[in-house]
């Protein structure tokens, strides 16, 4: 039985297509954006006005303390303690040496610029999806450079180069080097930590679950502790590894146990067929991982690897309570030195090193937003 | 379209004792469920089979036990005279010459159409990357679309993955070709251009199993259907007669639902 007025007509036939109109004006524009993503009630009008007038009230001063209020040079830390409404950039310009070497001798500086030139020509040939060749790149960086970086940095006496030892060593150039080893080793360490803990054998998934779980159960200050006082009495003792190589083990194990569970969250998400299609194929399993499932797992992650990577990057500066003297630990060494103590001496240093880490971490999300969209417009799903 | 007709021609010459795929007293259980009952089953070189069944028969889990995708817990099978153990070789040795076509594609996303074909003979048979791309394009033309080799698969239409699938399973050269419900998952315009694909496949003498609800393919293609129901084999005749003359009260119930 159907409800409907007499006069609606049972059968309709179209005579001509419909044309497509241009969308109304108040939906494009300045104008409307505004009125859509600012005003669209009195709430959110009320909130725009309150931000925008906490934003006029706290930036403009903190604009004014790193600038024009700021000391820009001085010999010393007389002028600072003069101006102490403005930043000491005074002090970070003469203690730049220090933040970036910490106590590496002065002649040998130049291996610590030329590790980190070439580190980040690699780098840059390894992330740049257009490079040619990047299968070299990928090469020289996995294996060459860190053989020109051991040469470089610890030094080695029969090419003419006197050796460092690691106690001199610090700042910028060691919280890179933790970083960069960490993000470096953590990844794959995870993938296999991850893939143990799906394996079919029993022994194998005990052992990455109860590794995984440990060492995400522990701070990582302990991890670290661990690392430098527990590790030599394992090991004999002169194998003893270097006062700078134990944090670094410490920080790779630690950040490993992290991205297992990211990359663990990746191989979940992929669909049984993707397995199932690829084993009817006659791939083995380690060709399954690495060509098919991995590929695709590690896409899937790649906002919570970053993440990892981030996080790690910041948490280097942990480094410090074993003794070693990375950045921000040269940043508070500096900050003591009876010459420039002076009320605006820390801060300023504080925020020279948030400017730093921000510049690093940033630079890293955008690689992964940029990243994103790269695989996203590839496959579109 | 040289190479299948070498795997064909391969079939007739070889030694008629060795047949493409037996099934000997086949059972599997999944926990405590007897899902393969005493099946037994042989599949001559060049021979089309279609299995039919209501949903839950066993029939995937048949096909699936061939490639060992499946394990079965007691009996026999022989894939081309080499019998399914435990030994991943074995296994591998199988896998590659058995093509495998699934109801939802599984195509690689990651991977473009070209190489979704060019993977596993570049991996798996050691192919230069330049002869299997020869390949894969020869085998995309076979299967009408050359066109999207630079494509994603999730670009394609459904039927165009399903026949992209095909192709990839082509590209191994394979003596035996499964498929699992290849157009149960498609819209119903695109069916039309796998079967063909499929019907092409079998004039070309290619060792077929088919599990599909597609009767009409049954009746054109297959040279014996199989008739499953909870996990046993209930009937296998000649298509002709199968529809016409089924003989078991359950091959008639089911025909009756499915043709109407």
């Amino acid at each position: 039985m159907i409800d409907a007025p007499a006069h609606v007509p049972l059968a309709y036939l179209r005579a001509a297509p419909e044309p497509a109109l241009p969308a109304p004006i108040f939906s494009r524009g300045a104008l409307a954006w505004m009125r859509e993503n600012l005003f669209s009630s009195w709430i959110s009008g009320a909130l725009t006005l309150i931000l925008l007038a906490l934003c006029l009230w706290l930036i403009p001063p903190l604009v004014a303390w790193a600038t024009i209020d700021a000391v820009w040079s001085a010999p010393d830390g007389a002028l600072c303690r003069a101006h102490q409404d403005g930043a000491c950039w005074a002090f970070i310009a003469k203690k730049m040496d220090y933040f970036r070497y910490g106590s590496y001798p002065q002649s040998e500086r130049w291996r610590v610029d030329l590790t980190e030139i070439v580190g980040a020509i690699l780098i840059v040939w390894l992330l740049w999806p257009r490079a040619r060749r990047r299968d070299i790149g990928a090469g020289l960086f996995f294996v060459g450079f860190p053989i020109l970086a051991f040469v470089l940095l610890r030094g080695a006496p029969p090419l003419g180069l006197p050796v460092v030892d690691t106690v001199l060593w610090g700042g910028i150039f060691v919280s890179l080097l933790t970083a960069l080893v960490g993000i470096v080793f953590s990844l794959p360490l995870g993938v296999l930590l991850a893939l143990g803990r799906r394996s079919s054998l029993p022994v194998v998934r005990l052992a990455s679950v109860i590794y995984i779980e440990f060492v995400r159960g522990v701070p990582f200050i302990t991890v670290l502790f661990m690392a430098n006082f527990m590790l030599p009495l394992f090991l004999p003792e002169d194998w003893t590894p270097d006062r700078l190589l134990r944090p670094l083990i410490g920080t790779v194990l630690f950040a490993a146990a992290y991205m297992a569970e990211e990359v663990r969250g990746g191989l979940q998400s992929i669909n049984k067929g993707q397995f199932e299609g690829a084993m009817a194929l006659g791939l083995n399993f380690s060709r399954m991982m690495g060509l098919v499932i991995l590929p695709q797992a590690l896409t899937l992650v790649i906002p919570g690897i970053v993440n990892n990577f981030i996080g790690l990057f910041k948490d280097t500066t942990l480094v410090s309570v074993v003794g070693l003297l990375d950045f921000l630990a040269t940043i508070e060494n500096a900050a003591k030195d009876t010459a420039w103590i002076g009320p605006t001496i820390a801060p300023t240093g504080y925020a020279f090193a948030a400017l730093f880490y921000f510049v690093f971490c940033f630079a890293m999300s955008r690689y992964q937003a940029f990243m994103e969209r790269r695989l996203a417009a590839g496959r579109r799903r | 379209m040289t190479d299948l007709q070498e795997s064909a021609g391969a079939g007739v010459d070889g030694p008629a004792e060795s047949a493409a795929i037996e099934m000997i007293g086949v059972h599997k259980w999944y926990g405590a469920f007897h899902v393969l009952r005493n099946i037994n089953l042989t599949v001559r070189r060049g021979e089309r089979i279609v299995i039919c069944g209501p949903s839950g028969s066993g029939k995937s889990t048949l096909i699936r036990c061939v490639n060992r995708l499946e394990e079965h817990q007691r009996g026999q099978i022989l894939v081309d005279g080499i019998e399914l153990t435990q030994d991943l070789r074995r296994i591998d040795t199988v896998r590659r010459d058995v093509g495998m076509v699934f109801q939802q594609f599984n195509l690689f996303p990651h991977l473009t159409i070209l190489e979704n074909c060019t993977l596993a003979p570049i991996w798996v048979r050691k192919m230069p990357k330049r002869e299997a791309e020869e390949q894969a394009m020869r085998l995309l033309t076979r299967v009408k679309i050359p066109e999207q080799a630079g494509k994603y698969p999730g670009q394609l239409s459904g039927g165009q993955q399903q026949r992209v699938a095909i192709a990839r399973a082509l590209c191994m050269n394979p003596k035996i070709m499964l498929f699992d419900e290849p157009t149960s998952a498609l819209d119903p315009e695109m069916v039309k251009e796998v079967l063909d694909t499929m019907t092409g496949l079998a004039q070309d003498g290619m060792t077929m199993i088919v599990v599909t609800h597609e009767m009409g393919f049954a009746r054109q293609v297959a040279d014996r259907v199989v008739f499953m129901d909870y996990g046993e084999i209930v009937e296998i005749n000649a298509p002709k007669e199968f529809f016409e003359h089924p003989q078991h009260e359950r091959t008639k119930l089911f025909l009756s639902q499915i043709l109407h």
